[in-house]
């Protein structure tokens, strides 16, 4: 590394680590780059027989037709909003968690309680699917027994459209509010303790140190996870949405990536499929930008 | 801590503390009783359960449930599957990120930002659906299993968090030190960083293993034969599309037709609750033992984006 040695004797030096590097180089042209290229095929009219190449241009008639149909409003609005919704209901409870968790000092309940909270994690989400299927079964299904032992007539949480986004939501709670504590508890760690001591000394109870030392501490964090998030908005995991999507909540659960999966491979309509999908990615592209330019602008916190 | 101990908590304190408590042990209920519900669920007799009378302890044991899914040919080919598909697609995760996530985290590396920016573009740029299939379609790995380890090989994620790791837990000094004594990168990787690398070695393991096991969304698209689903796909089947194969029920329906009919009904809850459990059972198993590992390596990961 010292000066004066030329590019090429610095790049020779290290030839094996551009071998290290080479594989995993080589996944990523493949499977992400070479995609790239083929999101052309959102302007023309691709057929499987003339390939990428060689089908022929036609200009945005995709997205004209995909912006002019009846279902645009429905798809857009159903991905907004449920991903606004779970973001509103869903980011600040990891944060309130964690801070609970930081208040209780370390024994035997704190760590029992990580450990179950944690644990949803790691279930499948076809597994997931299938629990709240099970769970809301109108017939035997144990949270609609409840309901009704409480006296009251149950929903129909999963044919009522009304409901879809609810379930959606709140199950993703169940399964990721443990979880997404331990980025908070990483950042909390970092609170010095000299801070807290010199409250306690003027008297500070519990609460206002937490809200005026922990808090604080937390916010950067706090501030990349919601660009990332709010970057993602029309990204939202469609995978639980497909297995939880049935024709009688479709009013309600359709959203783009699960439209884009049923006109795409379902219904072979490449072209058309590609260029809503490209929509997605661009909206979503020019959020996550926006978003942090923002952050930046306020907080001096952003990604980039 | 024991700063605070001479100083008697004030009144607000106290009811802050019991608060949180409370509070705690709320998401504690919240998160553990559907679990304890599925696991009672599936050992106790079908009536109980769907009258609601079974609540939280096992009612009228039964093992019927576990017995169906035990002798279900389905269930036993996916978990062959996705154990094969688990094993080779964490251990092709792992060739790729590992030497990969060291290369970048050298500073001499000439390129390194080029390398990092291809990388980092893919996070929040995709091609999509469609083209990542037409691709997976051109290379032909469709209805392989090549198309559920190859496309997910590697996770940019995971990636800046072996990175991270190496940035940060090993010290340069060992570098400098071995290139003084002129030893090649090769030796300097296998002999000397990849032993101090246990414990990302672990964590990608982890992260990577549960990912492979859990997914079923590749199989969905890329795989046409039934013979090669994975264990998910067979529990979409059962789970989500109420597809109870005649394997599955067929033992257990009586002579008496109306009676096979409800039987049916309740043999099929029965078993979607065992299945949940065997399903779910090695990651269950392992979770305890691996917990910290994977707090490390979210912890890791979130030292520096």
């Amino acid at each position: 590394m010292t000066g004066g040695r030329t590019l090429s004797s610095r790049i020779f030096m290290n030839w094996e680590l551009y071998l290290f590097l080479a594989p995993a180089l080589l996944f990523f042209l493949v499977f992400c780059y070479w995609p790239m290229y083929g999101i052309q095929i959102a302007f023309k009219n691709f057929s499987p027989v003339k390939g990428i190449t060689g089908s022929p241009w036609v200009g945005f008639e995709h997205f004209e037709r995909f912006f002019h149909s009846y279902y645009f409003g429905d798809l857009l609005w159903n991905t907004f909003s449920l991903s606004l919704y779970e973001l509103a209901v869903g980011f600040p409870l990891p944060i309130i968690l964690a801070l609970a968790f930081n208040e209780v000092r370390n024994g035997f309940f704190k760590k029992t309680v990580q450990t179950v909270t944690y644990a949803p994690h790691f279930i499948s989400v076809v597994v997931m699917a299938g629990m709240i299927i099970t769970f809301l079964s109108p017939s035997s299904g144990m949270i609609v027994k409840f309901i009704e032992f409480l006296g009251f007539q149950s929903p129909d949480f999963l044919t009522d459209p009304r409901w879809f986004k609810t379930v959606y939501v709140l199950s993703g709670v169940w399964q990721s509010t443990g979880w997404g504590t331990i980025i908070y508890l990483a950042a909390l760690s970092a609170v010095d303790p000299q801070l807290h001591e010199a409250a306690i000394m003027d008297g500070a109870s519990r609460f206002k140190r937490m809200l005026h030392i922990n808090v604080p501490t937390i916010i950067p964090t706090i501030t990349i996870l919601l660009i990332l998030n709010v970057g993602n908005i029309l990204g939202i995991g469609y995978e639980k949405v497909l297995l939880l999507q049935n024709s009688l909540n479709m009013d309600s659960s359709d959203i783009i990536s699960t439209f884009v999966y049923r006109s795409g491979l379902v219904s072979a309509q490449y072209s058309f499929s590609t260029a809503v999908g490209l929509f997605n990615s661009v909206v979503n592209a020019i959020l996550l930008v926006a978003v942090n330019r923002l952050a930046k602008r306020t907080s001096e916190t952003s990604l980039w | 801590m024991k700063a605070s101990g001479p100083i008697r908590e004030s009144g607000v304190d106290r009811f802050f503390l019991v608060v949180t408590y409370c509070f705690l042990a709320i998401a504690l209920i919240i998160v553990l009783y559907p679990v304890v519900y599925i696991i009672s669920a599936s050992i106790s007799s079908p009536k109980f359960v769907s009258s609601g009378e079974m609540w939280l302890f096992p009612k009228g044991l039964t093992f019927d449930g576990y017995k169906l899914v035990f002798e279900n040919p389905k269930i036993w080919l996916g978990y062959r599957n996705t154990i094969v598909y688990t094993v080779l697609g964490t251990l092709l995760n792992l060739l790729l990120t590992i030497p990969s996530a060291y290369a970048l985290s050298r500073t001499d590396l000439v390129g390194r930002k080029l390398f990092l920016a291809l990388i980092l573009v893919t996070m929040f740029f995709s091609g999509g659906l469609i083209p990542t299939y037409l691709v997976v379609k051109d290379l032909g790995l469709v209805n392989t299993l090549w198309a559920l380890i190859l496309p997910t090989g590697v996770s940019v994620w995971n990636l800046i968090v072996a990175r991270t790791f190496f940035q940060s837990s090993i010290p340069k000094e060992l570098q400098e030190a071995a290139q003084v004594d002129g030893c090649s990168n090769t030796r300097l990787f296998v002999q000397i960083i990849l032993p101090l690398s246990a414990p990302i070695i672990a964590v990608m393991t982890l992260f990577y293993g549960v990912n492979q096991w859990n997914s079923y969304f590749p199989a969905l698209i890329y795989l046409n034969d039934t013979d090669k689903y994975p264990l998910q796909m067979v529990l979409r089947q059962i789970l989500v599309l109420q597809e109870m194969s005649a394997e599955t029920t067929g033992a257990a329906i009586s002579s008496d037709i109306a009676q096979a009919m409800n039987n049916k009904a309740e043999i099929a809850s029965l078993v979607k609750y065992a299945v949940i459990i065997v399903s779910t059972l090695p990651i269950i198993v392992i979770y305890p033992f691996v917990q910290r590992y994977f707090v490390q390596g979210v912890m890791i990961g979130s030292v520096k984006g």
